[in-house]
């Protein structure tokens, strides 16, 4: 009966959740679906547009676009997932330390952060990528270098601040240790914050990574990658459109379904209020707003008259 | 903001200046292979030991790290960023060519920007929860979801190669090549902006101020505009600059789909033909502009709202 509850309650969340679980489900099911062998180089058929044998065209070499894109599925999704996770934990764990010790480990990790803000993300993801070379690796590194100290920002300011109230101080005062407190009083209060940072950033992560990879950064051929693909079909934009709308689009739908389902995961771990309660606490104030409005409006001028009399 | 903060910023960014310096500095000798080897290859000459051994000597490496850091950051500070391995010019020369290109495409998809988000955040928030509401907020979804290389290719391919309106390739010269790239930077970005304008002007439609205003029976338009617009331009100009980074680095996609000559796209040629020199330059350049760029924002707050600074002089 819980679940479906609360099913009924974040029916947004529910949704999104079974589009994400779908495409996690195409990602790994990519072998069992795909029609064609995505590495198979098969050059008589190059260029074929969208048809009954190739569902979306094949590419210049042959290659059918369909399978492609289904087994670029996992690379997209996998990678992104692992680069979300790694700075979640580097970024928090270390943002964790930062505020909870101070003193010279807190500048540090403050003063590094200052230093990647001064830059656009991917300007240095960019650099550093190209530095060390090309491959999907070196691109996860990379994102993974310049956006840690989000997490580790946000990280810091949470545990400063929960620092200051009086259940660590009685932690303390009781004589838990360090370890205790960190796991036990900052962690879990911490962590619904992160989660929803971390759920509304995979969208975006998904973008860079595939940004990285149209530029030439990141998945190497022949892997099945949505940006790397669209940077192959860029050549053939007048000859075969179809190789840059389909990967496109894929990129499209899965960061749409990741960002809308980081969204409704916010309202659901919002940690102050249960959202349907708060909705309906805003509608019933905003009409009993209205209402009081209006009949003020309308009684204006008959109070001021009874004001004036009274004078 | 007055002059003691501004002195301090100005510090600040020196500091953080010399962070990135030996940031990227150091970078560049963590990546595989020597830069002697590297400065070859990139020129496409094969290199024998003693033009390597010679080249090694020419550029220092000899030395040990710090004195080679050293070296290279007074001459830096002389403006001598070194020459590119590849293009044989130098550093600051070929940054200051594609800089105003790349101000000028910033420029005009922060004009769209702004023309497009604000009056579409304005109508979200007025009509908050009504159909216009859910019409923008899904728009903005699309905005923020869709890759900005995939929408240039698609521009690219409808008004380039079907319609024949612009050109594929925008290196020439005039307003023409501005446009489509222009307007790929900014879908992505009002989409942003956008939903901050909402969040900005929702807040300030429910304070106190506006309830009363209400209560007095005056007419919402004169609210909107009155009141509540004036009062949020401060968090929307601060939000804008902000997006400025987010557009500078965006900007190196873009540009390398439309094979437009601006900063970014130098940049990525010498990110993939290892010109040491130039990613050093390049990387400093972008950083100290996006320093200057926010403190400027910072500054430009006592100018919108002298509050700020009276409150200093209070204290």
């Amino acid at each position: 009966m819980k679940i479906v509850n609360f099913a009924k309650e974040n029916r947004e969340f529910v949704i999104f959740s079974i589009f994400a679980l779908i495409i996690l489900l195409v990602a790994i099911f990519a072998p069992a679906l795909a029609t064609h062998d995505p590495y198979e180089a098969v050059l008589n058929d190059s260029l074929q547009s969208p048809g009954r044998e190739h569902l979306l065209g094949t590419d210049v070499l042959g290659r059918d676009l369909f399978s492609r894109i289904l087994y670029g599925t996992s690379t997209t999704v996998s990678s992104s997932l692992i680069l979300v996770g790694i700075i979640f934990v580097v970024g928090t764990a270390l943002g964790m330390l930062a505020g909870y010790f101070g003193g010279v480990m807190d500048m540090i990790i403050m003063r590094i952060s200052d230093i990647m803000i001064s830059f656009p993300d991917l300007i240095l993801a960019i650099a550093i990528a190209g530095i060390l070379g090309s491959s999907l690796g070196n691109a996860i590194i990379a994102i993974t270098v310049v956006s840690w100290t989000k997490y580790a920002r946000l990280a810091r300011s949470l545990v400063i601040k929960i620092m200051q109230s009086d259940y660590i101080s009685a932690a303390r005062l009781t004589g838990s240790k360090t370890p205790h407190i960190l796991k036990k009083y900052l962690f879990p209060n911490i962590l619904p914050t992160l989660i929803v940072t971390a759920a509304t950033d995979i969208g975006s992560i998904m973008l860079q990574l595939a940004s990285l990879s149209f530029l030439g950064f990141g998945a190497q051929p022949p892997t099945p990658e949505w940006g790397f693909m669209l940077s192959e079909g860029r050549e053939f934009l007048q000859r075969a459109p179809w190789l840059l709308i389909f990967p496109g689009l894929a990129i499209f739908i899965v960061v749409m379904v990741f960002n809308l389902l980081g969204d409704s995961l916010r309202d659901v771990l919002d940690p102050d209020t249960n959202r349907i309660n708060k909705k309906c606490r805003k509608k019933v104030i905003e009409n009993e707003f209205k209402k009081d409005c209006k009949g003020i409006r309308r009684n204006s001028a008959s109070n001021w008259g009874i004001k004036w009399m009274w004078k | 903001m007055n002059k003691k903060e501004i002195g301090q910023r100005l510090l600040q960014i020196i500091v953080v200046l010399f962070g990135v310096s030996f940031l990227t500095f150091s970078l560049t000798y963590l990546a595989p292979g020597d830069p002697a080897s590297a400065m070859y290859e990139a020129s496409g000459i094969i290199p024998t030991q003693e033009m390597l051994e010679s080249a090694r000597l020419s550029m220092g490496l000899d030395k040990p790290f710090l004195m080679r850091y050293i070296i290279w950051l007074t001459n830096c500070l002389q403006g001598d960023f070194g020459t590119s391995f590849f293009m044989h010019r130098e550093v600051v020369v070929l940054l200051m060519d594609r800089l105003i290109p790349t101000i000028q495409l910033t420029f005009f998809s922060l004009l769209i920007t702004v023309i497009v988000s604000i009056p579409m955040g304005i109508l979200a928030a007025v009509y908050k929860n009504k159909l216009p509401d859910y019409i923008i907020r899904g728009l903005t979804f699309f905005g923020i979801s869709m890759p900005g290389f995939w929408i240039g290719l698609i521009l690219l391919y409808i008004f380039a190669l079907k319609l024949n309106l612009l050109p594929v390739i925008s290196s020439g010269m005039g307003f023409q090549k501005v446009i489509l790239p222009a307007i790929t930077l900014a879908i992505a970005m009002s989409a942003k902006y956008t939903r901050q304008v909402r969040t900005v002007v929702l807040e300030e439609l429910n304070k106190d101020y506006i309830i009363g205003a209400r209560t007095r029976g005056i007419k919402e338009s004169v609210i909107l505009i009155k009141h509540a617009l004036p009062n949020s331009m401060l968090p929307l100009i601060t939000l804008l600059g902000l997006s400025l980074g987010s557009l500078l680095a965006g900007t190196a996609v873009v540009e390398i789909v439309f094979s437009y000559p601006g900063l970014g796209n130098l940049a990525v040629s010498a990110v993939s033909t290892r010109d040491y020199p130039l990613i050093q330059g390049f990387v400093l350049w972008i950083s100290l502009m996006y320093m200057i760029i926010n403190l400027v924002v910072d500054i430009s707050y006592n100018f919108f709202d002298p509050r700020i600074g009276k409150k200093e002089v209070a204290k």
